[in-house]
């Protein structure tokens, strides 16, 4: 596997540092890595998950509404990152594979290095407590 | 091809009677094809002697600048080709997000930095800003990457039909590591130091003094020999050596940390005139 781009590795490196929960997708939607803060809300750890593609993150912690109603993949703020380059937002409800159901609330914006290469999105998100 | 380090130091040049056998140039490399190509690997202060020793009959120069910080700019003005009229001139290097190459080198070469504007050279100057990430020229191919650096920062990778260079004199692949090396995948630079026959890479601190300096955006000779064990390339050379290095601690620091890592590598101090030929 050759390497990644150095925004994403840069990006990497940052999120090991910040408590924050933080997930890294290239430009295809396939999730690169995410950090521990995020492996506590999605209920497993990256060490056992590795990267995944983007159809598979995207419908596996069964993204839905507060009534249940689910989330389409392209109506996710990542994929809305991805697909419009720019930022995107929603408050929205996930369940973790841990089994449990959490709301968070997830900003996600598209990585563009130098020479407006894309190079992937990053989502910042986080549990509603209240 | 062959490789001559022209400028070996980095930050700022450091003459004097402790650096002599190391040298006190910062960096330049000149790139010489089997095919007579030229390349000239940054234009710090040890682009001057390389001018003087060049054909006066050459036409084409084609310089690769990693970076635009100013010990690999500073000596561009001084490469006696640059002052020859119709040599045709290829300069190539990273722009920023909002500045192109031509504009950020004008802000070194103009009043009141420099007495000369780039504009008011005789040769005919062509400007290629990287990435895109390959080029080619005469018989080399030639493989551009952002590498972790304060500031846009390229390392190269240059391969001809029988051998591949990788000079990367700027670069601090552990920044925010917590363990490094760490995979491939995740390590800055590894593409284009994969396998090389020479690699010519950052060695500026020791140990202790890297704690002291991390996000400088350079390598301890201990780190830049783990990144050449990763990416398995067969010869190190050490490069672009801290001003306050005297040659003799630059000995003993090659001495100690070879001694302790025992690389399964060629490590070749990297000195001012040095010749490596590789793929012959």
């Amino acid at each position: 596997m050759s390497q990644q781009e150095i925004e994403v590795i840069l990006s990497r490196h940052l999120a090991e540092h910040l408590a924050m929960p933080i997930f890294i997708v290239d430009p295809e939607g396939n999730m690169l890595y995410y950090n521990e803060p995020a492996e506590m809300i999605l209920g497993i750890r990256y060490q056992d998950t590795g990267s995944m593609p983007a159809s598979e993150w995207s419908t596996i912690f069964q993204p839905s509404e507060q009534n249940g109603t689910p989330i389409r993949p392209e109506e996710l703020p990542l994929m809305l990152a991805m697909m419009k380059r720019h930022p995107a937002h929603r408050r929205f409800w996930i369940r973790g594979l841990d089994g449990a159901q959490r709301q968070i609330e997830l900003t996600a914006f598209p990585l563009v290095g130098q020479a407006d290469r894309f190079v992937g999105a990053i989502a910042i998100f986080w549990e509603i407590s209240e | 091809m062959k490789a001559t380090l022209w400028g070996t130091r980095g930050s700022l040049a450091s003459p004097g009677p402790d650096t002599v056998r190391y040298g006190g140039n910062t960096s330049c490399v000149s790139v010489m094809g089997s095919e007579g190509t030229l390349l000239v690997l940054d234009a710090g202060t040890g682009m001057r002697c390389l001018g003087l020793n060049l054909p006066p009959d050459l036409r084409r120069a084609d310089i690769l600048l990693t970076q635009l910080h100013m010990d690999h700019i500073q000596g561009l003005p001084f490469f006696a080709p640059l002052r020859r009229p119709g040599v045709e001139v290829h300069l190539y290097g990273p722009a920023s997000t909002t500045l192109s190459l031509r504009t950020r080198l004008m802000r070194y070469l103009s009043p009141p930095l420099f007495p000369v504007s780039l504009r008011e050279l005789p040769v005919e100057l062509h400007f290629h800003e990287l990435p895109p990430e390959i080029v080619e020229i005469g018989e080399f191919t030639i493989k551009a990457q952002l590498i972790i650096h304060p500031n846009p920062t390229v390392g190269y990778r240059i391969e001809s039909e029988r051998a591949a260079l990788a000079y990367i004199p700027d670069h601090e692949p552990a920044l925010g590591a917590f363990t490094f090396p760490r995979s491939k995948e995740w390590t800055s630079g590894f593409d284009l130091a994969e396998g090389v026959d020479l690699l010519i890479h950052d060695c500026q601190y020791t140990r202790a003094e890297y704690r002291d300096r991390v996000g400088f955006g350079h390598s301890s000779l201990e780190q830049a020999l783990g990144f050449a064990k990763l990416a398995a390339v067969k010869q190190l050379v050490t490069y672009h050596h801290d001003p306050s290095h005297s040659d003799d601690m630059i000995d003993n620091m090659l001495a100690k940390t070879t001694g302790e890592l025992r690389p399964d590598f060629r490590v070749t101090p990297g000195m001012e005139g040095l010749e490596i030929v590789i793929g012959s």
